[in-house]
């Protein structure tokens, strides 16, 4: 017991300060109200689905839960069920054998909920189809799919980008110019 | 000559590994397999080719690795009648492999004791890796014959394929008495993306940015393994530096996934201690990749005919090696002497060394269950040829041994990473861009997980024609429904852990 205590108050908190949230990343204007916000903001409840990636988004999915950026810590916590979530955090490319169930468990998340699709992947394929290049496995984006609210870019995307994606989607709108 | 047969010739193939391509009838396969096997050796990958543009018909490739080296077996098929053979009596893992040649390709292994579709499910039609492929999206009913278990007491308990953790989708149907696992039967292929068929669409270099999103956790190993074989078809040895460097990326990938691994495996036994712990360690090696190497997870370092990097700060990556061979051993002590983690691991999804010899177990995995092989040892290709790696292995086969092997591998990797920096030179890459006509080349790299490969052909004109990566998942998937049996089903996600194999990188 006591080299595991003296390890942990060696390390100390290596947290870091949260991002703050990115409209650039925002697909479709805020949908849910102040007071919804407002209380996701106080505990969200996230269900993860990898739609086909390459497991190397799924790598800094991991990553946001390490002591550095502790998302715990913004009380944000991954859950086991859709059906307890509030948001859905999507990767890969949507695999045609993916879109099934990519659907129901769009369908098992009680509303009101939201999508966040990570990685270049969740946009288009990325590079499993890149150039509108046609693939018989695979179906595209997770757009092609659910409904998308924020996307977070990149391959993968760092866990501060992933952490700045799931802050935008329940951050109240800044400005909204359609 | 790794292999001597009556009417079978072996041509070597160049390149850094030691291999041999030979073509044969297909009644000699099974003769021939049965010799490698009774020799000590195993079944590598096996896949299928379209040959009606060339020769005619189709081809299948069988890859088998013995002491002596790799040797690729060809057989021409019919195209009318393309069959083969079952290899599953003599090596079990072909059998996914076999039927996932028939449903990519159409060629079928003749009285295979499993029919069923393996890559297929119920959203595409026809064999897409025929060069006369139109994409044909169906949406049929899905239903896949699991093996049922009768008898007073059992039920079945279906998972996935979305899982309830951050983890690939992949189906598990156990099959229960209590808490007990009578059976496990996998099902995969959830996320097939068409990856061979997709590198026929890529340029070679193209295709080295693809090769290292086949499995993300991997990206190093099979960019090396896919530009190794594109070495191998123009018979081009890269320079020093950039092997040296290869090297160094490769290490560093096995680091950062034993890293991982080593948290979760806490985690998985309710101690979170060793999530944080080993997460920033992780983390810490993760960003010193950002900053020396600019990819966290080293992609697109690679390229045929060299690298895509220079190394500048190598002093932040000595003082990474102190760091965490000081932390790293802090950390063991403390998970051997934790009891009530000791008592979760050993006996816990037990593979015994003979049961691991007969079912091809292969990579860390294997070492962890006694087989003792590495080639990074047994073809030590340059630079490894000059850094004498020691080989961790274990005879207990449970998630005891395989926690143990990694921290052998990890402490060894760190030696080796500081090796490597002791030797880095500066040089240049000459990317290759063009291969020769009709070429076929062959890369095998040690990944973390276990040996990747990867094999190109090209046409006439020197395109890639067809690229078949083959992830040790394949292998160590099957042994995983050994595994578990007779453990209790709250020890599965342990024991699925301490093999954490790759779903994309079987499903393709
Ligand atoms: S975005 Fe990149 S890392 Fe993420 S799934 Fe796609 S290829 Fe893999």
């Amino acid at each position: 017991m006591y080299p595991i205590i003296k390890q942990i108050i060696r390390t100390g908190i290596v947290t870091e300060a949260a991002p703050l949230a990115d409209e650039a990343m925002r697909l479709q204007p805020q949908r849910l109200q102040e007071e919804i916000l407002r209380l996701l903001g106080s505990a969200l409840c996230i269900r993860h689905v990898d739609a086909g990636s390459c497991n190397g988004c799924e790598l800094e999915i991991h990553s946001v839960n390490n002591a550095h950026y502790n998302i715990e810590g913004l009380g944000i916590k991954f859950v086991a069920s859709p059906r307890h979530a509030d948001m859905l955090l999507v990767t890969g490319p949507v695999s045609r054998h993916m879109a099934t169930a990519l659907r129901r468990t769009y369908d098992a998340t009680p509303e009101p909920k939201l999508v966040v699709a990570i990685g270049d992947c969740s946009r288009d394929g990325g590079i499993f189809c890149a150039g509108g290049a046609e693939n018989y496995a695979i179906l595209g984006g997770v757009a092609e799919v659910i409904p998308v609210d924020v996307l977070v870019t990149g391959c993968p995307p760092t866990p501060t980008a992933i952490l700045q994606g799931i802050l935008t989607a329940i951050s109240r709108q800044a400005s909204f110019s359609p | 000559m790794p292999l001597t047969y009556p009417n079978l010739t072996l041509i070597p193939i160049p390149g850094a590994i030691p291999a041999w391509k030979g073509l044969i009838e297909p009644e000699q396969l099974l003769p021939v397999c049965l010799k490698v096997a009774e020799g000590g050796g195993r079944l590598v990958a096996l896949w299928g080719s379209d040959e009606r543009q060339n020769a005619g018909g189709f081809a299948l490739q069988v890859a088998l690795v013995t002491e002596a080296g790799l040797i690729c077996l060809c057989v021409a098929l019919e195209e009318a009648q393309p069959v083969y053979p079952n290899l599953s009596l003599i090596f079990p893992a072909a059998l996914r492999m076999q039927r996932a040649a028939q449903d990519l390709l159409g060629i079928v292994a003749t009285d295979s004791p499993d029919k069923r579709k393996w890559l297929r499910h119920g959203a595409w039609h026809g064999f897409p890796l025929r060069k006369d492929y139109a994409v044909a999206p169906i949406d049929e009913a899905d239903a896949y014959p699991f093996v049922r278990v009768e008898g007073n007491g059992v039920h079945e308990i279906p998972v996935g394929p979305v899982h309830a953790g951050t983890i690939e989708p992949g189906h598990f149907r156990f099959s229960i008495v209590g808490e007990r696992v009578l059976r496990l039967e996998e099902r995969l292929g959830y996320t097939h993306k068409g990856i061979e068929k997709r590198f026929e669409q890529l340029s070679l270099q193209q295709g080295a940015k693809l090769a290292g999103r086949i499995a993300g956790d991997s990206s190093v190993a099979y960019a090396w393994a896919y530009a190794m074989a594109a070495e191998s078809i123009a018979q081009l040895t890269p320079s020093a530096h950039s092997l040296w460097l290869r090297a160094l990326l490769l290490e560093r990938e096995r680091i950062a996934n034993h890293l991982g691994d080593l948290g979760y495996l806490g985690n998985d036994v309710a101690f979170t201690f060793g999530f944080s712990q080993f997460w920033i360690l992780k983390e810490q090696l993760l960003r010193n990749n950002a900053a020396v190497f600019g990819h966290r997870y080293l992609m697109d370092l690679i390229i045929p005919g060299g690298v895509a990097v220079e190394l500048s700060k190598s002093s932040i990556l000595y003082d990474e090696c102190t760091l965490l061979e000081k932390q790293v051993k802090l950390l063991r002590g403390i998970y051997e002497e934790h009891a009530g983690m000791q008592d979760r691991f050993i006996g816990a999804g037990l593979v015994a060394p003979k049961l691991a010899a007969q079912l091809g177990l292969c990579g860390m995995a294997g070492r962890a269950s006694a087989q003792a092989w590495d080639a990074r040892v047994q073809f030590a290709c340059a630079p490894y040829d000059q850094l004498d790696v020691q080989m961790a292995t274990h005879r207990n086969g449970d998630v005891a041994a395989r926690v143990i092997v990694r921290f052998d591998e990890l402490f060894e990797s760190l030696r080796l990473q500081r090796e490597i920096l002791n030797h880095l030179t500066t040089g240049s890459t000459v990317p290759l861009l063009k291969l020769p006509g009709n070429g076929f080349g062959i890369g095998m790299v040690e990944g973390w997980r276990g040996e990747i490969l990867v094999a190109i052909h090209t046409d006439r004109e020197g395109n890639v024609a067809r690229v078949h990566p083959h992830d040790p998942s394949w292998q160590n998937w099957p042994v995983l429904e050994h595994a578990v049996l007779d453990n209790i089903v709250p020890d599965f996600p342990l024991i699925n852990k301490s093999f954490n194999l790759s779903y994309t990188g079987q499903d393709l």
